[in-house]
């Protein structure tokens, strides 16, 4: 019977995440030879390329600077939410969630709008008599996106891990001694560290992955690793570039969610991720 | 010899969204003294402890700490420490770092900290269990860390908000002893809250009964005991009959239908009474020479002695415990002692 109702879930995984993933590590491993294809690791030399690595490193930093942003912003946010002193949580987090019920692409496209030349911002900027604001088309722009989008995929895990810490171990590390923000420093971070930890995966890895985010607030000049990705499928139709920078990005993920588990501790299964 | 007063709570109020959790309060406590404060939930006893802890403010009154205002002072600056009711250990570290936390705020050095947690660990039985992970300890063991982590700053009063609640009968009566060796060993003043009247009458110097917010009696085990100052108190502490009466004169009352000599004065004449019996202090004897006559409706051996319940011949029904035993149905007579009668105002009107 358990098998039996199993199946469909295990037919699903085999058709589109077995089979896909199969298919990707194929392509990486493989280029076309006059007769058909031979294996090579050709393609992920071609990674190494100085051009690539740039691409690369260019996503990676402007992942980790928003993740940074998400965690600066989002952690005092949370910690806000979750204080007993604030009568109205479900307004809040509604407020957070709200935006996530639109569309990621409308949602991106209306801080084009707000961010151009003649849009919102500069209007009001224009109206008061102040220098316009040109950061549409920078990393400024890639990076709000970013911050905006995924904020509150940070916000939720840690205000989740914090609405669930015992109010009495707070009342217990003053009763010993501690100040509020010895208290926040020796009691509620390290407590907090599963969903810090949590916000911080969630955030970084569709940061770095995004191809969206770049191509409509970088103006496409802004090439990130996902763009690259989507250009070797969609533009060049060289899949095996294409699946083998994949690999690199499943490989880059996996460690870094190795390194992240690390830190998260005992308490996994507090955290959502 | 009397010690001086520690803690002192004059004309102490708190209010919970205009509800009143505590009103109009004054207490003192004595250096070295064990008080308890004991009443059933709701009736201020933990409010109490959390406003000399710290963790809330009066709305009206003042606490003071060896005559010094400490009303305003957030708990970090107060001498005092907690024994939390879920024991609230932090677990993120062992069981060392747990104990040695509140040493480690105040910057002592290394080999202090060392030898003072190594000597509270002795102290509380845990030797060995330093690197342990706190959640992996019993209950037991988690509130011995908890009294430990509390301890080992030496605090001037130690708050315990019913530190016991949790743990098995067997296991709370080992810990209420070792409380108590504790308590006389060190010469710390221990503030113990408890809504168990055994654990009070057994572990106590002073024993503050409480009901609504309200202080009913303060004084010694046996002074709360024997003379209850109201039906209230004589019902929390241990069972007792009360039955309604009415006081013809000096030492002598009226109920059961019939008059009792007592040990009470002062009363109008023909005033309404509670009149208060321990189940103990009532005696089997044949019916023809007792005032009160009844028939034997329930028995239940409980072990030191048995339960009777005894419905009398004027309607009163009597709580009777005694090591002899009437079968059910037998009409039997009770007896009693002028010194066991208790008088008591009646509360309400």
């Amino acid at each position: 019977m358990r098998r039996f109702t199993l199946t469909p879930y295990l037919v699903w995984m085999v058709l589109f995440t077995v089979v896909p993933m199969l298919l990707v590590l194929y392509y990486a491993f493989s280029v076309p030879t006059a007769g058909g294809t031979t294996w090579s690791l050709e393609n992920f030399s071609r990674f190494f390329e100085p051009i690539y690595l740039r691409v690369f490193l260019r996503s990676l930093s402007l992942a980790v600077i928003s993740t940074a942003i998400c965690l600066l912003l989002g952690y005092p946010a949370a910690m806000i939410m979750a204080g007993s002193a604030f009568k109205r949580k479900n307004v809040v987090m509604l407020l957070f969630v709200v935006p996530m019920w639109m569309n990621f692409l409308l949602r991106t496209y209306a801080w084009l709008t707000i961010l151009e030349r003649s849009g919102f911002i500069n209007s009001v900027l224009a109206f008061l008599n102040l220098p316009r604001l040109n950061i549409l088309y920078t990393d400024k722009a890639v990076i709000l996106g970013m911050v905006y989008n995924f904020l509150p995929f940070m916000v939720l895990p840690i205000y989740s891990v914090l609405s669930k810490i015992d109010k009495g171990v707070v009342e217990a590390a003053g009763d010993l001694g501690a100040n509020p923000l010895q208290v926040f420093i020796k009691v509620i971070l390290p407590l907090s560290m599963p969903g810090v930890v949590s916000g911080i995966t969630m955030v970084f890895m569709p940061a770095m992955t995004t191809f969206v985010i770049s191509r409509l607030l970088g103006g496409g000049q802004f090439t990130l690793i996902g763009n690259l990705i989507e250009q070797q499928f969609l533009v060049v139709g060289d899949w095996g570039f294409g699946s083998a920078i994949s690999v690199v990005m499943i490989v880059v993920i996996l460690l870094s969610m190795a390194v992240m588990s690390f830190f998260e501790g005992p308490e996994r299964d507090v955290a959502l991720w | 010899m009397v010690s001086e007063i520690i803690v002192q709570l004059k004309g102490v109020s708190k209010y919970y969204d205009d509800t009143p959790a505590l009103t109009d309060v004054d207490l003192y406590i004595r250096k070295n003294e064990f008080v308890t404060l004991l009443g059933p939930s709701g009736c201020g006893k933990t409010t109490m402890l959390r406003l000399i802890g710290g963790f809330e403010k009066p709305d009206s009154g003042t606490i003071t700490f060896k005559g010094e205002d400490i009303s305003n002072v957030p708990s970090h600056k107060r001498r005092v420490n907690t024994v939390f009711q879920r024991y609230a250990l932090f677990s993120h570290l062992n069981v060392f770092e747990n104990i040695a936390f509140g040493l480690r705020i105040k910057k002592m050095k290394e080999p202090v900290i060392q030898e003072k947690v190594a000597h509270m660990l002795k102290l509380v039985n845990l030797e060995g269990y330093e690197k342990r992970d706190v959640n992996s300890l019993s209950g037991g063991q988690q509130q011995r860390v908890a009294i430990a982590r509390a301890l080992v700053n030496e605090p001037e009063v130690l708050l315990l908000d019913e530190p016991l609640a949790a743990l098995d009968l067997k296991l709370r009566k080992e810990m209420q002893h070792e409380l108590k060796n504790m308590q006389r060993q060190l010469g710390i003043t221990f503030l113990y809250v408890t809504h168990d009247q055994e654990e009070a009458l057994s572990m106590s110097d002073t024993v503050v009964v409480m009901k609504e917010g309200e202080i009913q009696q303060i004084g010694t085990p046996e002074k709360i005991y024997n003379e209850p100052i109201n039906a209230f108190v004589a019902d929390f502490i241990g069972e007792s009959n009360i039955v309604d009466g009415i006081m013809r004169q000096d030492y002598l009352v009226e109920f059961a239908g019939n008059t009792f000599d007592c040990a009470d004065a002062g009363f109008d004449q023909d005033e309404p009474v509670d009149v208060v019996i321990r189940p103990e202090d009532l005696t089997l004897m044949p019916p023809d020479r007792a005032k009160i006559r009844g028939q034997v409706r329930s028995v239940n051996f409980l072990g030191v002695h048995w339960e009777m319940i005894v419905d009398g011949s004027d309607g009163t029904s009597w709580l009777v415990h005694s090591t002899l035993m009437e079968p059910v149905g037998t009409t039997i007579g009770l007896g009693l002692e002028p010194m066991d009668i208790h008088i008591m105002k009646k509360v309400r009107a």
